[in-house]
């Protein structure tokens, strides 16, 4: 075939771009007219755009940031502040009801009820959940937050108190209280005993058998005559399943008596304020064990 | 047209009385509520799937249709064809028929040129308007949003929806048409599948009509065929094709080319038909002079038609037994379980009764899987004792929330099953939920 029978050009009056590559040639078509169209009214797009936002980054000695500001002076800072506000808005207006409803009032209240927990669930799991796990679940060395078993107490006023100022913290109002090393006062032998017996108070043994005395005279004053424990000496209950430190056998008792732990809980008041703590001890509350 | 059109703009003013709580609109896409509505059909967020199910019948009902008359659908109730047809009309009324229109168009620039123009665009954008004005009455209840659109106090959102419908009422029915047939509609596309041999089409009968050619007044028929080349089927047509080609993708089946060939006809008193609906297989047959034949039961139909049946009982069945109660229960997972210091476990849950009554209702809840439960509800912050169970209140078209605790022994299994049943006091209809109780780890 005859390479200039393929030229279009001949047949055509477009004509070429003058581009010739190889003997190709590329006819010179114009652009489609909506496709001009559109391109144009990219660029009036854009200057429009220049006026309106920041665009050019212009050395400038009065902004902190430079640039053109444009006429609507917007930044992305505005716009985080602007919906922030309204969030802030909406959440003051249930805050103020919640500053001036007392704690037991709340829990009438369905909505600020709803609000109160989920603003100290969020918390909770802030502040709170290294220790107490995130469900309050507790650890070994940290109570279980869920069950009714307290050491201080369950109510909203014990539970306020105790989140405001700590266990054995540093706060001047803090719930305070020791367990002292009585092994040395009591002997080995009786230490054995009374381990026995206290090991056994969880299972049902009666108040007669061996080390019952002892209990009595060491332990009683603090845990109770029957093991049922002291809030206020936050001492915790040894007549249960529910054990602070390990599971209650006799070897764990043992290392108690001869060298007491005590648990250290932080003073939150400082820290959170009033509003969270408030919104905490609903929380709290609200896992179960409130009482 | 003007029955489709009608549905469109008269639907949402039907009244539907459904009671004091809840709207009086026969059909309403309620988004705020997230409530949808049509006649006696009320449906929640969480069932979609009879909108899924309205999706199936529509699609097999289309396919149904398509393998019997061909692109009905296209040709008769697309709202694109619809529109693309008022507009049309419109402009004929205005500027006259296809040659007067072709010849302003040519004309000079002119005060005659400019009125009528003019005419014809702002007739355009009024109905525009008024489709987008009728679309946004489906989502709201249509007297009110008519009382605050005359005193032009609406919600952005709406003037949003008119004026974004408007345009491309404007753009596809005005300037679009069939390009939007051509080019942007899927179904188009892949509708030629659901065609087979004995569709309906429009088909040119080229035994008859050919050879064509022009004729003259009072020459005769003698060897040549009863198309007189005229080319009105050509200039009728929406697509612009040409039909005495055969079938081609553009066809919308519209049966504007039937219409002007039939007249054509009837002035030259042949008989009418020359371009007819038809079926592919008759035409071959026609050829092999044999006899003419339609099956409406074919494998393809008989397919459709049961998909259809299938489709449609199981909503049916769905809808009449749509339960006016669903419990959802979910047992908590952080804590799984708390263990009580009279060694009793006690297991959390969240339980929703969704009311989907229109009257506020009591559920009495009972649960059974474990003798010597105790069971204690937190209404707010209060934790309430067994009797209260015996009437949770849920306010009507809404949901509750309780949250449950449940206290027993150990079980001897981990994972001991329960069945939470929760009953209208006075219908006495029951809902249940399985749920589980957890005593220990393993
Ligand atoms: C640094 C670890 C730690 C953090 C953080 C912590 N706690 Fe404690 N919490 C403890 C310890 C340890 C105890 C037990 C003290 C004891 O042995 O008497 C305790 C006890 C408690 C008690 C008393 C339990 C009872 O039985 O009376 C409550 C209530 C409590 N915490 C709530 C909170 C809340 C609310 C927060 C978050 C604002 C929090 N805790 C953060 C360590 C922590
Ligand atoms: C002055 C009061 C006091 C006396 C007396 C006392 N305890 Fe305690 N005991 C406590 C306190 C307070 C705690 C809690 C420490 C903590 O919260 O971390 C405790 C904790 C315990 C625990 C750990 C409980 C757990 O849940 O893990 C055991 C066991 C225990 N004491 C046994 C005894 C025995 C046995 C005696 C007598 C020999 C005794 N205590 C005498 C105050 C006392």
């Amino acid at each position: 075939m005859n390479p200039s029978n393929n030229n279009i050009e001949t047949q055509d009056d477009i004509g070429t771009t003058g581009h010739e590559w190889d003997g190709i040639t590329e006819l010179n078509y114009p652009c489609p007219r909506w496709w001009v169209w559109i391109f144009l009214g990219t660029i009036v797009w854009a200057v429009g755009y220049w006026y309106i936002y920041p665009a050019w980054p212009v050395i400038s000695g009065d902004s902190e940031r430079g640039g053109t500001k444009g006429v609507m002076e917007w930044t992305q800072y505005k716009q985080l502040e602007e919906s922030q506000s309204e969030i802030f808005s909406r959440r003051a207006e249930n805050l103020e009801k919640l500053q001036n409803t007392s704690t037991k009032d709340v829990m009438d209240m369905p909505e600020l009820y709803e609000f109160a927990v989920v603003g100290g669930k969020s918390a909770f799991k802030e502040n709170c959940a290294q220790c107490h796990g995130s469900g309050g679940g507790g650890a070994k060395g940290y109570p279980n937050l869920n069950d009714d078993d307290w050491l201080w107490g369950g109510s909203l006023k014990e539970l306020s108190k105790t989140i405001k100022y700590g266990i054995r913290s540093d706060h001047k109002n803090t719930r305070n209280s020791v367990m002292p090393p009585l092994a040395a006062v009591m002997g080995k032998d009786s230490v054995t005993k009374v381990s026995r017996y206290v090991a056994g108070l969880s299972k049902g043994s009666s108040s007669t058998a061996e080390g019952a005395k002892e209990y009595k005279q060491m332990c009683s004053a603090c845990h109770g005559v029957n093991g049922e424990g002291n809030r206020i000496f936050g001492a915790p209950k040894l007549s249960d399943g529910i054990w602070l430190y390990g599971k209650g056998d006799e070897q764990q008792i043992e290392s108690q008596i001869k060298s007491p732990q005590h648990g250290v809980m932080p003073a939150w008041i400082d820290r959170l304020g009033e509003d969270t703590i408030k919104q905490l001890v609903v929380y709290v509350y609200s896992l179960g064990g409130g009482e | 047209m003007l029955i489709t059109l009608g549905i469109y703009y008269l639907a949402p003013w039907i009244r539907w009385d459904r009671g004091i709580n809840a709207p009086d609109q026969a059909i309403l896409f309620d988004i705020p509520n997230s409530r949808a509505y049509f006649f006696f059909i009320e449906i929640w967020p969480q069932e979609v799937y009879y909108i899924t199910g309205i999706l199936i019948i529509a699609a097999i009902g289309l396919f149904f249709v398509t393998s019997l008359f061909g692109r009905a659908w296209c040709g008769y109730i697309c709202p694109q064809t619809v529109w693309t047809d008022l507009f049309v009309w419109v402009e004929r009324i205005l500027q006259g028929d296809r040659h007067q229109r072709l010849k302003l168009d040519k004309s000079k620039f002119s005060f005659n040129k400019f009125w009528r123009l003019l005419a014809t665009h702002l007739v355009w954008i009024i109905i525009s308007v008024l489709t987008g004005g009728a679309w946004v009455f489906y989502f709201n209840d249509a007297p009110t949003l008519m009382l605050q659109l005359i005193n032009q106090d609406v919600p952005w959102s709406v003037t949003g929806w008119v004026v974004a419908l408007t345009g491309s009422t404007y753009l596809l029915a005005g300037f679009g048409r069939e390009q939007v047939c051509n080019y942007m509609c899927p179904y188009a596309r892949f509708q030629s599948a659901m065609f087979d041999e004995e569709s309906l089409i429009i088909c040119y009968d080229e035994l008859r009509g050919e050879p064509r050619s022009a004729r003259k007044k009072d020459s005769s028929w003698e060897g040549r065929g009863h198309c007189i080349d005229c080319k009105i089927c050509v200039h009728v047509c929406p697509a612009g094709i040409d039909i005495r080609d055969g079938l081609q993708m553009e066809c919308i089946a519209c049966g504007m080319c039937i219409d002007a060939c039939n007249n054509v006809m009837d002035k030259l008193k042949l008989p009418r038909g020359l371009v007819r609906y038809d079926t592919e297989l008759n035409h071959k047959l026609r050829k092999e002079n044999k006899q003419e034949a339609v099956h409406i039961f074919r494998k393809r139909t008989i397919l459709y038609v049961s998909v259809l049946f299938i489709t449609i009982s199981t909503m049916l069945y769905g809808l009449i037994n749509r339960s006016p109660i669903e419990l959802h229960v979910l047992h908590d997972r952080n804590p799984i379980f708390v263990e009580l210091s009279d060694s009793r476990i006690r297991n959390g849950y969240d339980i929703k009764i969704l009311n989907k009554t229109h009257q506020d209702k009591n559920y009495k809840l009972t649960i059974s899987g474990i003798d010597d439960l105790d069971i204690k509800i937190a209404v707010a912050g209060n934790i309430m004792g067994n009797k209260w169970f015996n009437s949770l209140p849920v306010f009507a078209d809404s949901i509750g929330h309780f949250r449950v605790f449940l206290t027993a022994q150990k079980q001897n299994n981990a994972r001991q099953q329960l069945i939470f049943n929760v009953e209208d006091v006075y219908t006495k209809i029951k809902e249940n939920s399985d749920s589980i109780f957890i005593s220990s780890l393993e």
